[in-house]
């Protein structure tokens, strides 16, 4: 476009009028543009020079304290602060318009102050923030996070990024604890980390929709359901309860399961029946009528049954049902260590167990809190509601994940199952 | 100074910040993600610089669907967007009157909202039985088991909807800055209303359209969020993968080389496209 008016007649040769005029205008560009391609190609030839002599990016291994290290005497020389940072998920502590009475009550009896904050969204992305960060040495600016069992929990304790706890200051726990979240697969013995709550991943249906009786989870590859039916989005997730639907015990799984159940879930996929692989949103979706029938995890669907959604109803199917814990534990560098154990022997005491289990609805780790509950709380629906304290019947159908030995087991878990859900 | 020696010298001077500005924002980083997709390793142990260069291929081959369709999605929406647009960016332009600014504002309104709240909402209203299909189904229009979310449909819905304000925009300035008496003229010289539009309205809007599609296009095949949020089994674009890979994964190599791809391939569109459909030739082919 020459919008200018300030064309430059040609002459017949095609040779311009103004040579002047035409200099000026390009010699200069002519010369930037020379002069910014040099530029470019030294910041190129630097940056790559540094690229190469970095030669890499630094992997977590190691980067954690040494073995040996004496934690015994390090603990006896540490002393309470007065105060410390916790970081938890949304929506995870009693609340009232007045914040958390049992961290409000904590704070009365200890001179302890929290600052609470509910900054994790998912394992993940929460993990992806803070692992630089420990990677490089320093403290992450919390005391006390929570982690649920699966891939990142295990790197933070192969990694030594976790102090381990002082068992001497939480006799709560051993007093209080329930069976079933002591010693977990994942971290055997309680070294680094004891249980927030805890919550099985079952099957929900809604019973308007569905009036036959739901048991297994081959359930969820009926043709019936097709386009009806919410897989969640997590591999682990996934692929553990595709190899509960082929009787096979993830705990102790092998590549060639995985790819049984994985053949297993992309014929599901590949039928229609899935509708979709789900974050957090399959309680929406199951609520809305978007699906019938979904994976789910026991907590979600009891706040929905609470919130008036009584057609819902929460499965544990014959093949078993996957128990996750979402753990507390200390993170290396943490600054505030016995205010952070203090709180943990506090938080599995029954009666503040009963305030946090009345007010979040998963399972709770310490089964005394029940009569309290019952009792004093005057929640009856809450204290008798099998998916806050399993029977016994029930506790023996829980089923434990597989555990990645190292980075490579993983890779091959997440470069099986991936696919499925990104297809 | 003598006056040969400043004009040698000032271009470089001037162009100073912009050469370093280009070369810390955008050589440097993108020397870097090629430096990382050409490394090998895991997170636990770290990466290593190998000259993995097969990490390309495998890459394209491993998740063609996923660019192909990402390229899908954001073509059509692209395309949707301008023929949903024009007309009204049109309307404003040449009828607004004193109101213009106003119907702009209102327009974009919606849009002060963020991004992820207002692809959340499109979920609650497009639910199975949320209030658009639960009354249509209740007055039999259409079957039961009808569905919009999870299917290519609603992706490329959401990526259109959120694409409108970045073709409007262009657009509405574009028709604009169109002077009514070459309208006029064409009038006196007998043009049918769609003569005009066709020789003077169109040819003279050449500039918004293009930039209204390049702005459009490159944030569209490159978006995840509609179709992490409305998609389903078979959604997932590229932008998808890369988060995955990235976020969940820790496989920067992959992530990078994705990204790279990616990147390379949408310059190299844009690089065709200006040639071949640049404002210019644009101009003259449609005129």
């Amino acid at each position: 476009m020459t919008g200018n008016g300030e064309q430059v007649p040609a002459s017949p040769a095609g040779r311009p009028a103004r040579p002047d005029l035409l200099r000026g205008l390009t010699e200069p560009r002519y010369s930037r543009r020379r002069f910014v391609r040099g530029a470019a190609g030294l910041l190129a030839a630097g940056s790559l020079a540094g690229a190469l002599s970095a030669c890499g990016i630094a992997g977590t291994r190691d980067t954690g304290w040494k073995d040996g290290f004496d934690w015994e005497s390090w603990w006896s020389e540490q002393s309470k602060q007065g105060t410390f940072d916790f970081a938890n998920w949304p929506l995870y502590i009693d609340r009232t318009k007045d914040g958390s009475p049992t961290l409000n009550d904590f704070s009365e009896k200890y001179g302890i102050t929290v600052n609470y904050l509910p900054v994790i969204q998912d394992n993940a992305s929460f993990f992806a923030q803070i692992s630089p960060v420990l990677q490089a040495g320093q403290s992450i600016g919390y005391d006390m996070v929570v982690i649920s069992n699966g891939w990142q929990l295990t790197q933070m304790i192969k990694n030594h990024w976790l102090i381990p706890l002082d068992h001497s200051r939480m006799p709560n726990f051993e007093r209080y604890a329930a069976q079933s979240i002591r010693s977990p697969n994942y971290d055997p013995g309680n070294k680094f980390t004891v249980t927030w709550q805890s919550g099985i991943t079952g099957i929900a249906y809604d019973t308007t929709s569905i009036d036959r009786e739901i048991d297994s989870f081959k359930d969820l590859w009926d043709p019936a359901f097709a386009g009806k039916v919410g897989m969640m989005a997590d591999d682990t997730e996934l692929g553990s309860i595709g190899m509960l639907a082929l009787g096979i015990e993830p705990k102790t799984s092998t590549p060639a399961d995985w790819e049984r159940a994985a053949d297993l879930l992309r014929k599901q996929r590949d039928a229609g029946i899935v509708r979709q692989y789900y974050d957090q949103s399959y309680i929406k979706a199951l609520q809305q009528g978007d699906t019938w029938i979904s994976m789910a995890w026991s907590g979600d669907v009891f706040q929905a049954q609470l919130s008036g959604n009584k057609n819902l109803k929460f499965v544990v199917p014959k093949e078993g049902v996957m128990f996750w814990q979402d753990n507390c534990m200390i993170p290396y560098h943490a600054a505030h260590p016995v205010d952070a154990m203090m709180w943990i022997d506090y938080f599995y005491r029954p009666e503040v167990q009963a305030l946090i289990t009345d007010w979040v609805n998963y399972i709770s780790p310490v089964p005394d809190a029940k009569p309290i509950i019952a009792d004093k709380l005057d929640d009856p629906t809450v204290a008798n509601s099998p998916l806050v304290f399993p029977t016994p019947d029930m506790e023996r159908k829980f089923v434990a994940y597989y555990d990645p030995t190292g980075v490579e087991a993983q890779l091959k878990w997440t470069s099986i199952f991936d696919p499925i859900i990104q297809s | 100074m003598s006056t040969k020696l400043r004009t040698a010298v000032v271009p470089y001077l001037l162009s100073l910040p912009a050469a370093v500005w280009l070369g810390a924002f955008f050589v440097l980083p993108l020397l870097t993600i090629l430096g990382v997709s050409l490394m090998t390793g895991n997170s636990i142990d770290g990466f290593t610089l190998t000259w993995n260069f097969s990490i390309f291929g495998d890459a394209i081959s491993t998740y063609a669907t996923q660019f192909g369709r990402s390229f899908l999605y954001g073509g059509i929406s692209t395309a949707v967007a301008l023929v949903a647009m024009y007309p009204v960016a049109y309307w404003i332009a040449f009828h607004g009157g004193r109101f213009k600014s106003v119907l702009l504002f209102l327009l974009l309104l919606p849009f002060f909202v963020s991004f992820v709240i207002r692809i959340l909402a499109w979920q609650f209203i497009l639910a199975d039985d949320g209030i658009v299909l639960g009354a249509l189904k209740s007055i039999g229009l259409i079957p039961d088991q009808t569905h919009v979310l999870s299917t290519p449909f609603a992706v490329v819905a959401g990526l259109t909807y959120d694409a409108l304000p970045f073709m409007l925009l262009p657009l509405y300035v574009a028709l604009q800055r169109i002077d009514q008496s070459h309208v006029e003229a064409a009038a006196d010289l007998y043009a049918t209303a769609a003569d005009r539009f066709r020789s003077v309205i169109l040819p003279l809007s050449a500039p918004g359209i293009y930039a209204g599609i390049v702005l459009v296009a490159i944030t569209n095949i490159g978006d995840y969020l509609s179709a992490s949020i409305l998609g389903g089994p078979s959604t997932t674009m590229i932008g998808n993968i890369i988060q995955t890979q990235y976020v969940n994964n820790a496989n920067y190599p992959i992530a990078s080389a994705l990204a790279l791809i990616l990147m390379v391939t949408l310059m190299l569109a844009m690089a065709v496209y200006a040639r071949v459909f640049g404002t210019r030739t644009l101009q003259e082919h449609i005129g």
